[in-house]
């Protein structure tokens, strides 16, 4: 639990991070350093992304699968880690 | 019954094989040819006949039902919520997270998750693999040779049964995103008692219906948005009445001036004015009057001129102005086109009415449809009347400094490109419109495209350059986008243009002090030769003959020009030789 903690607030204070949000299977979040409006439209969004995303690596070859999915905008860099259950997203600023 | 044929044949030659036996060659027809015959046939000129041996094919062409959109908005609510959790109570919420927290997988995958995460993070801080270089070296121009464009967007159509003319229209100031049109039937008593005096304002991305009507007491000729307030439409009616709409308070005109004290023929033009309130507006018509208006007061006029050049004052002499100029840049003066041909540049200041009309820049032969200054060097400005456009320079007054040739058929209206300089467009009664660009070709158009069939009435260009509309006399309003390459500022544009324009100003400056010159001179000849013989009663041509020897000097010149054509159509048709012949021929004749 504690090391859950340290992990998430390490992410946090690196340069250009701009919020983290945890989203369980169902695309609820679970924990998030936004707002609500904000994490729920991420939250769903990106829950709906990274599924369409996982069955397109799998459908070119079904022995592979979705490791990362980082999306950049011209603002900043959207990162998804996603997990059998959970998915872990990062907002960051990359160059400043 | 009884038996008429009997077939014998052998059950043993059933499905035997054909034999078959060679045969001598036996001639069975022989026709010869009859010369007798020959008489009733003519033999034909050798030709050349293509002969195809394809399959039969057909072109044909559909066009389906137009589609109606709309756009709407979706409201998303939160979901995937377990059905035991209420997503508005935030105290269930925070429980159920609690739960996630505690469960062993989270805890684990998190782990995970987070040491995949940091890694990711530190690699975009380390170094931007997205960076761009040679950001400084400034785009290399593209000069694509795509020839000129223009390529319609969308069709306004009115939605009336009953088609009246798009006489006027008027871009939104922010963004251009709506555009206000205004539908009246211009020929005189032509309007059916059934016709709607309705005029629309479109939303360009629902271009099926209007967004909202405006409903006057009697439809709108001209229409024109404030360009400091956006929800405020200045409006002239076909009664002389002016009337102010405001988009926020509904169709009906919120004020509309007195009808005793408005113009007498319909309004032609209406512009707003630059003023610290952004209420006055004035007006032109028909019967001669430029009318100043400040909207909060529309029961009469705050000013009043008759466009009287004898500078009487009364309305019997006064020329009717078909339209006004104004330019916020210079808020004193303003221009009239009138219904002879004349522009009346007038100055605001003045006391008298005599002092408000500055000069006149005579040359067209019919009413001025539109006078535009240009909006990068507003000393010159485009004057579109009969089958002409002009452009003028105010310091030279006797003539314009350029021209276009004479069309075939009627300008309607016509405006200067807000981007470039040199480029402005015209359309016509045929339906077409052209695109000019004087610094490449000034003899034609570079572009001139076939709108419609029927005759345009108006067109205004977005203030992007981009984007133009034209209203026709069936009620559509068609909107076209340019090419890139007419509306984007080229290298030098401004500079040549400028080039341009004091090189034709000048060069129009030199032929009339020439022309003074010349006029002085025969004036002192002709006083010379007063004072030398005795005064010779000339004979004095009466009225009539003068229209005789110009009615004949008129068909001459017809003739001539018909003629030359007639030798050029034939000079087409003709092989080489015979050309030769005939320039000999008219060498020595």
């Amino acid at each position: 639990m504690a090391e859950v903690e340290e992990t998430l607030k390490r992410i946090q204070s690196h340069k250009g991070v701009l919020g983290t949000i945890v989203v369980n299977a169902e695309g609820i979040p679970i924990r998030t350093t936004l707002d609500n409006s904000t994490t729920v439209q991420y939250a769903g969004l990106l829950h709906q992304l990274t599924i369409k995303a996982r069955s397109t690596v799998r459908d070119i070859d079904p022995q592979n699968d979705l490791t990362f999915l980082r999306i950049r905008s011209k603002k900043h860099e959207i990162m998804v880690a996603p997990d059998k259950e959970y998915l872990l997203i990062v907002i960051q600023n990359p160059s400043e | 019954m009884e038996i008429t044929y009997v077939y014998t044949k052998k059950r043993s030659e059933f499905g035997s094989q054909c034999n078959f036996t060679d045969r001598p060659v036996e001639l069975l027809v022989d026709i010869l040819p009859d010369p007798t015959v020959a008489a009733s046939f003519i033999q034909r000129d050798l030709c050349n006949m293509p002969v195809q041996c394809v399959q039969q094919m057909s072109e044909h062409e559909i066009n389906t039902e137009r589609l109606e959109t709309e756009t709407e908005g979706v409201n998303h609510v939160e979901g995937g919520w377990p059905k035991d959790v209420n997503p508005q109570e935030q105290e269930q919420t925070t429980r159920f997270r609690k739960k996630v927290e505690k469960e062993e997988s989270y805890i684990a995958s998190l782990t995970i998750l987070g040491s995949l995460m940091e890694h990711c993070i530190k690699q975009n801080n380390a170094i931007n693999i997205y960076e761009e270089y040679y950001e400084e070296e400034e785009e290399v121009q593209e000069s694509t040779e795509e020839p000129p464009t223009a390529k319609t967007l969308h069709v306004l159509k009115d939605p009336n049964d009953i088609k009246r003319t798009a006489t006027s229209l008027s871009w939104h100031p922010d963004g251009g995103r709506k555009l206000a049109v205004s539908y009246c039937c211009l020929e005189f008593q032509r309007a059916s008692k059934d016709m709607s005096f309705h005029s629309y304002i479109w939303n360009l991305e629902k271009p099926n219906k209007p967004q909202m009507t405006l409903k006057p007491s009697s439809p709108i000729v001209c229409l024109d948005y404030n360009p400091k307030d956006f929800h405020v439409l200045a409006g002239g009616c076909y009664n002389g009445q002016v009337a102010y709409w405001d988009t926020r308070k509904g169709s009906q005109p919120v004020e509309m001036s007195i009808i005793e004290q408005s113009h007498r023929d319909p309004v032609y033009k209406v512009i707003w004015l630059q003023s610290k309130t952004g209420t006055d507006c004035f007006s032109a018509s028909t019967d001669g009057q430029v009318l100043w208006w400040d909207i909060r007061k529309l029961s009469e006029p705050t000013e009043r001129l008759i466009l009287d050049i004898s500078k009487k004052g009364t309305l019997d002499g006064a020329a009717g102005a078909t339209s006004l100029e104004f330019e916020t840049t210079m808020p004193t003066k303003f221009m009239v086109g009138t219904e002879n041909g004349m522009v009346i540049a007038c100055n605001r200041k003045g006391k008298t009415p005599a002092e408000k009309i500055s000069s006149t820049f005579c040359g067209h032969h019919g009413p001025v449809y539109a006078l535009r200054r240009n909006p990068f060097y507003p000393k010159n400005f485009l004057s579109v009347a009969d089958w002409i456009a002009r452009i003028w320079s105010e310091d030279t007054k006797e003539s314009s400094i350029m021209w276009t040739r004479y069309h075939m058929a009627r300008l309607s209206d016509g405006c200067w490109s807000p981007t470039r300089p040199s480029v402005f467009f015209t359309t016509k009664m045929d339906g077409t419109l052209d695109v000019w660009d004087l610094l490449l070709k000034q003899k034609e158009p570079t572009l001139s495209v076939k709108v419609c069939d029927e005759a345009l009435y108006s067109l205004r260009v977005q203030d992007n350059g981009h984007i133009l509309a034209c209203g026709s006399q069936l009620g559509t309003a068609t909107l076209l986008e340019i090419s890139s390459g007419l509306c984007s500022l080229q290298r030098n544009e401004k500079a040549l243009a400028n080039e341009m324009f004091e090189r034709e100003s000048k060069r129009e400056k030199i032929l009339e002090a020439r022309r003074r010159e010349l006029r002085l001179k025969e004036r002192g000849r002709s006083d010379q030769g007063k004072e030398e013989e005795p005064k010779e009663a000339e004979p004095q041509e009466s009225t009539e003959d003068l229209v005789a020897r110009a009615e004949k000097e008129f068909f001459q010149a017809i003739e001539s020009e018909r003629k030359k054509r007639e030798q050029e159509q034939q000079k087409l048709q003709t092989p080489i030789s015979t050309v030769k012949v005939e320039e000999a021929g008219k060498l020595v004749s």
